[in-house]
């Protein structure tokens, strides 16, 4: 049987705030063990949450990022269960009013074509902490820094359908996030987590299957695998008769299968209600629209002004606009440059493999976009060739040299002094009369043959059109 | 000189007749000769008031004039205070140091009021009579074989055993009222949103709002004047200028219009109770005040209302309390489950137990709309009573409670005790200002006026309750502790 | 509505609270009586009737994204019943 899969995601962010959702506690990646759980944050008795205006901002921030509806009205409730890590015994979150309502964001798929993915709602909620499973005499260790922490979740339709599907998706989130400057979004470390809702049914079957939910999958590449394992996991399922239980999973990246978790901790009596501790947060037009026009260009926008702007490929403008990083040091590469489309295939090129070899991101490249446009630049300028351009992008790896010192040091000029080029023509027709007598019997191939000798002479050098063109005007007398 | 009130002890300080370490430790020595058998002071902070109690005289003798400089006042166990324990009434909190003060504690201390100790109260204020305290129940002054009435029974008790010249507490349903009434002195729940609830341990967040307990309606605007006002730690606080509740106190109620609820002199009220208060409405007569009856139609719903709301607050307000990170934790947990449930069983008293189990179903899947929303309907009607009331009338007056004090042990049926509230609850369902009086005696035992204003009324209660002061002796009448010193 | 002692079982697990069996039955018989007083309500109709959450009608304040706390871990920690290396202890939790 052909079977179609169904995927959902519940994507959380971490805001990037400076303090948390309701206190004034710092809200830091990597702080010792609660040095950053204060008496809020514990749940002392008595202490009361205060909305962060920020954390409010970011969301209607990526509302607008991706054209949703903002509600003027949100309403927060309390979603209540018992975890350690849960210090006040119920999260604070939005369950029938969300700050966002629905949106969509478009992936491009393998094929370049592109889709349009609905998202649901993006509602605000406060992180839980963490348990440290690590030996303490047989008992486990809280530590409650993330606690209170302000998370955006981001729910999407189930309109994904592959697990490539999924993991574009996941990216453009990524991207449009960090382009908004409201979530680090590193999944590593936790502050961008994906629960993958996943379900089968046969291809044009319009009812939904039974989904199961992959909890907590902390990086693109095992989301991708994640969702390959349970897809096929449930196939098989179904295919020997049996039926798919609603369960929760979690994904065992070492044996690349996803497990069920402990279904006896899994109560779904949440008993949500409105949270009598703060009250209906109403935000008007001003607010919103102050927000709008604050919104940087984002990466869509990004990409149809470099193929507008600088005639790229939607190929290429796609790659460079994938991070507000790349897209900022594209576009530093392509002014110092002065040539958008020959920085465009540096970027790409040469760059881009050398930080794939060496899995860097773009931020870690060792040589600065200045840099590098100024490479672009002595091409454009004819100061070198494009082969000795490779060569020089190799030596700028370890030498910090300002670009034009080391062309300069190095001797790598091209040789445009048509003096010193008719030398060099002159000894190429001399040594090789074999094939200037070839070429004056019309055998005009053995010219590349000539010119590729004199190349050679200069080390490289000369510039080859000059050579070429008094090569010719030379073995015609 | 320790039965004055707080004004009148403000005004011997002043002229310098006593000082506050004299005047604190006439106090300490009360509490010492009579808590013992009255019960109202889980801790007593006698070095640290001492040492306030100077401070306050540095303060005063450096020409510093604050009203309530150098008077000493008690808290209710409900009001977290640094460094001192703060329990609740609870097992579970029986060792909890608060590490912060609450709002209303800091403003008190900002004031230059002495804090003479924390008193009992029905365990996370769930109680009307202060038998839920884990501390065993307070003594009535009155009657040692009656309660004070709940949850601050202890504050109550104090003030009218003269332990302290006046006392916070806190009202979710009755709880400052109702204790005043069976105590005889005077209690004040302000409008929900006017006293910070910063370090107020909760019992229902939309319920809950501190107030004063005291020896006049003066003094509840003296305490008013410190408490009242905007707390940016508080979401609930309301940004409202705060008048100087002393200031409208002398204010003529000629003209004024009362509204007798027809509801609060029906069925149930005791005869002794509705003379009493009959008797003291024609005092307002006498300033000129006309009466008339009116129509709460649906207060009846309140306690039916209130007991679903207040619980299902409470059942998530107290799911804190789990042994992790602060209080009780039971002994030797086998594993997480035995530690939440053990620490959580050992920890609470029977009612409050029973009530977050009343929130948890109240709240639980299949229940939520007949339940908590049906509630909140419910709670609208309330409220709509009241502002219809209002647009006839300027307060509303009738008994605080249906009858005066009762003997220990005498309500063990839970649903006999939340009746208690019928007159009080529908108040803070509806967030608004309430005063309870004394209004006269029955068998020896207070009873106590209730007066209820509209939002954020809260200068026109303290002013009909003041004038109706002026004009009667009831808030000076004292029990007789003489024949059973400790 | 009367509750049974299977519901009381089911609550009480929800709001981790332990109802030893002989309890279970008084504590349904009291909650019972709890639940008829308070379904007088029931007998009203309140279905053109907008839910009142708060007795205040005023908005949410918002908080500057400022850090105004400061770390008190060892402070805080002394009220713990059981921590170390910074880190509250509990009986080991399993997911």
């Amino acid at each position: 049987m052909e079977w179609e899969t169904v995927i959902g995601l519940e994507v959380h962010v971490s805001l990037s705030t400076r303090s948390k959702l309701f206190s004034g506690t710092a809200s830091e990646f990597g702080a010792a063990a609660n040095t950053q759980a204060n008496i809020f944050d514990l749940a002392l008795p008595g202490t009361l949450p205060v909305l962060n205006k920020e954390a409010l901002r970011m969301a209607v921030r990526f509302g607008l990022a991706i054209g949703a509806e903002i509600s003027k009205r949100s309403v927060f409730d309390r979603k209540n269960y018992f975890y350690p890590d849960l210090p006040k015994g119920y999260q604070v979150t939005q369950l029938d009013f969300p700050t966002v309502g629905k949106g969509a964001l478009s992936i491009t798929l393998g094929d370049g074509s592109e889709k349009v993915i609905g998202v649901t709602r993006a509602h605000i909620e406060e992180n839980a902490g963490k348990s440290l499973h690590e030996e303490f005499h047989g008992m486990s260790g809280i530590d409650l820094n993330r606690a209170g922490e302000p998370l955006l979740e981001i729910v999407s339709e189930p309109e994904i359908r592959s697990a490539e599907e999924a993991v574009a998706y996941l990216k453009k989130l990524h991207s449009i996030v960090r382009y908004l400057d409201i979530s680090d979004a590193i999944m590593a470390q936790g502050s961008m987590r994906c629960d993958v809702n996943v379900s089968i049914r046969p291809k044009g079957e319009t009812e939904l299957g039974t989904r199961t939910e992959i909890k907590n999958i902390n990086s693109f590449r095992f989301v991708e695998k994640a969702i390959h394992s349970e897809v096929l996991r449930q196939q098989e399922v179904i295919e020997d008769g049996g039926k798919i239980t609603q369960e929760t999973r979690r994904y065992d990246a070492n044996k690349d299968i996803t497990t069920a978790m402990r279904s006896k901790e899994v109560e779904n009596d949440y008993r949500y209600f409105p949270e009598p501790d703060l009250l209906p947060v109403e935000i008007d037009d001003s607010f919103i629209e102050a927000i709008r026009a604050e919104l940087p260009e984002l990466p869509d926008q990004k990409q149809a002004r470099f193929i507008a702007e600088y005639g790229l490929s939607s190929y290429d403008a796609g790659v460079l606009t994938s991070s507000r990083e790349m897209a900022d040091f594209f576009e530093t590469v392509a002014r110092v440059g002065n040539d958008a489309k020959l920085a465009a295939n540096w970027v790409t090129g040469d760059l881009q493999a050398l930080l794939n070899k060496n899995n860097w991101e773009i931020t870690q490249s060792p040589i600065q976009a200045e840099r590098l446009g100024t490479l672009v630049a002595r091409i454009v300028d004819k100061t070198v060739s494009g082969k000795i351009a490779k060569s020089l992008f190799e030596t700028m790896l370890d030498d910090p040299a300002a670009v034009n010192d080391i062309i300069e040091r190095e001797g790598l000029k091209q040789v445009t002094d048509s003096g010193a080029i008719e030398k060099l023509v002159d000894e190429v027709i001399a040594n090789s009369p074999d094939q200037v007598q070839q070429f004056r019997d019309g055998k005009e191939q053995v010219l590349g043959y000539l010119v590729g000798q004199a190349m050679k002479l200069s080390q490289g050098k000369a510039n080859p059109g000059q050579v070429n063109q008094l090569l010719r005007d030379k073995l015609k007398t | 000189m320790i039965e004055q009130t707080a004004a009148e002890l403000s005004a011997a300080l002043s002229r310098g007749e006593v000082s506050s370490v004299e005047l604190t430790q006439a106090y300490l020595d009360r509490i010492g000769k009579y808590n013992e058998a009255l019960n109202a002071f889980i801790t007593v902070c006698e070095e640290s008031a001492l040492a306030q109690a100077r401070q306050a005289d540095d303060r005063r003798a450096r020409g510093d004039a604050s009203p309530l400089l150098g008077v000493p006042l008690a808290h209710k166990d409900i009001f977290c205070t640094e460094g001192v324990l703060t329990t609740c009434g609870s097992k579970i909190l029986n060792n909890f140091i608060s590490p912060y003060d609450a709002t209303v504690v800091e403003r008190f201390n900002g004031s230059g009021a002495v804090m003479l100790g924390k008193t009992n109260m029905d365990e996370f204020a769930m109680g009307s009579s202060n038998e839920t305290s884990f501390f065993g129940p307070v003594r009535n002054p009155w009657d040692r074989e009656r309660v004070p009435g709940g949850s601050s029974g202890g504050s109550a008790a104090a003030v009218a055993a003269d332990l302290c010249a006046m006392a916070t507490g806190t009202d979710t349903g009755g709880s400052i009222r109702q204790p005043a009434a069976f105590c005889g002195i005077t209690g004040f729940k302000p409008s929900y949103g006017r006293v910070s609830r910063w370090g107020m341990i909760a019992f229902a967040s939309s319920l809950d709002q501190a107030g004063p307990l005291c020896k006049s309606a003066e003094d509840a605007a003296l305490m008013s004047n410190v408490m009242a006002g905007l707390d940016p730690k508080d979401s609930t606080s309301i940004d409202l200028p705060v008048p100087d509740y002393t200031a409208s106190l002398g204010d003529s109620l000629e003209g004024l219009k009362i509204g007798l609820p027809r509801q609060h002199f029906a069925e149930g009220l005791s005869a002794g109770v509705e003379q009493g208060i009959r008797d003291a409405l024609a005092e307002f007569e006498k300033l000129g005040a006309t009466i008339k009856e009116i129509d709460l139609p649906n207060n009846h719903l309140s306690v039916s209302a209130y007991y679903v709301v207040a619980p299902a607050e409470a059942s998530a307000n107290l799911s804190r309390f789990d042994g992790v990170r602060y209080g009780y934790r039971c002994e030797d947990p086998v594993d997480l489950e035995d530690m939440y449930k053990r620490t959580r069983s050992e920890g609470f008293g029977e009612e409050v137990k029973r009530r977050i189990l009343v929130g948890t179903y109240a709240l639980s899947a299949g229940y939520y709309d007949a339940y908590y929303r049906k509630a909140q309907k419910i709670r609208r009607l309330i409220k709509q009573d009241f502002v219809e009331a209002f647009s006839e009338v300027d307060v509303v007056i009738g008994p605080t409670s249906p009858h005066t004090a009762f003997t220990l042990g005498a309500k063990s049926d839970p649903v006999t005790m939340y009746l208690e509230d019928i007159y009080t609850i529908a108040v803070n369902l509806a967030g608004l200002p309430g005063i309870s009086i004394p209004a006269g005696l029955v068998g020896g035992l207070p009873i106590g006026m209730h007066i209820v204003g509209s939002d954020f009324a809260e200068a026109k209660v303290l002013n009909v309750a003041h004038q109706f002061q002026q004009q009667t002796d009831w808030h000076r009448r004292k029990p007789a502790l003489n024949g059973e010193e400790a | 509505m009367a509750l049974d002692k299977s519901e009381v079982e089911k609550i009480a697990q929800l709001a981790r609270l332990h109802i030893s069996a002989e309890e279970a039955e008084e504590v349904a018989g009291r909650i019972t009586d709890i639940l008829a007083l308070i379904d007088q309500m029931q007998a009203v109709d309140t279905s053109q009737v907008e839910a009142l959450a708060h007795p205040l009608d005023v908005v949410q304040r918002l908080r500057a994204d400022e850090v105004t706390e400061q770390d008190r871990r060892d402070a805080l920690q002394e009220l713990a019943p059981a921590s170390e290396d910074g880190l509250y202890l509990v009986p080991r939790v399993i997911e």
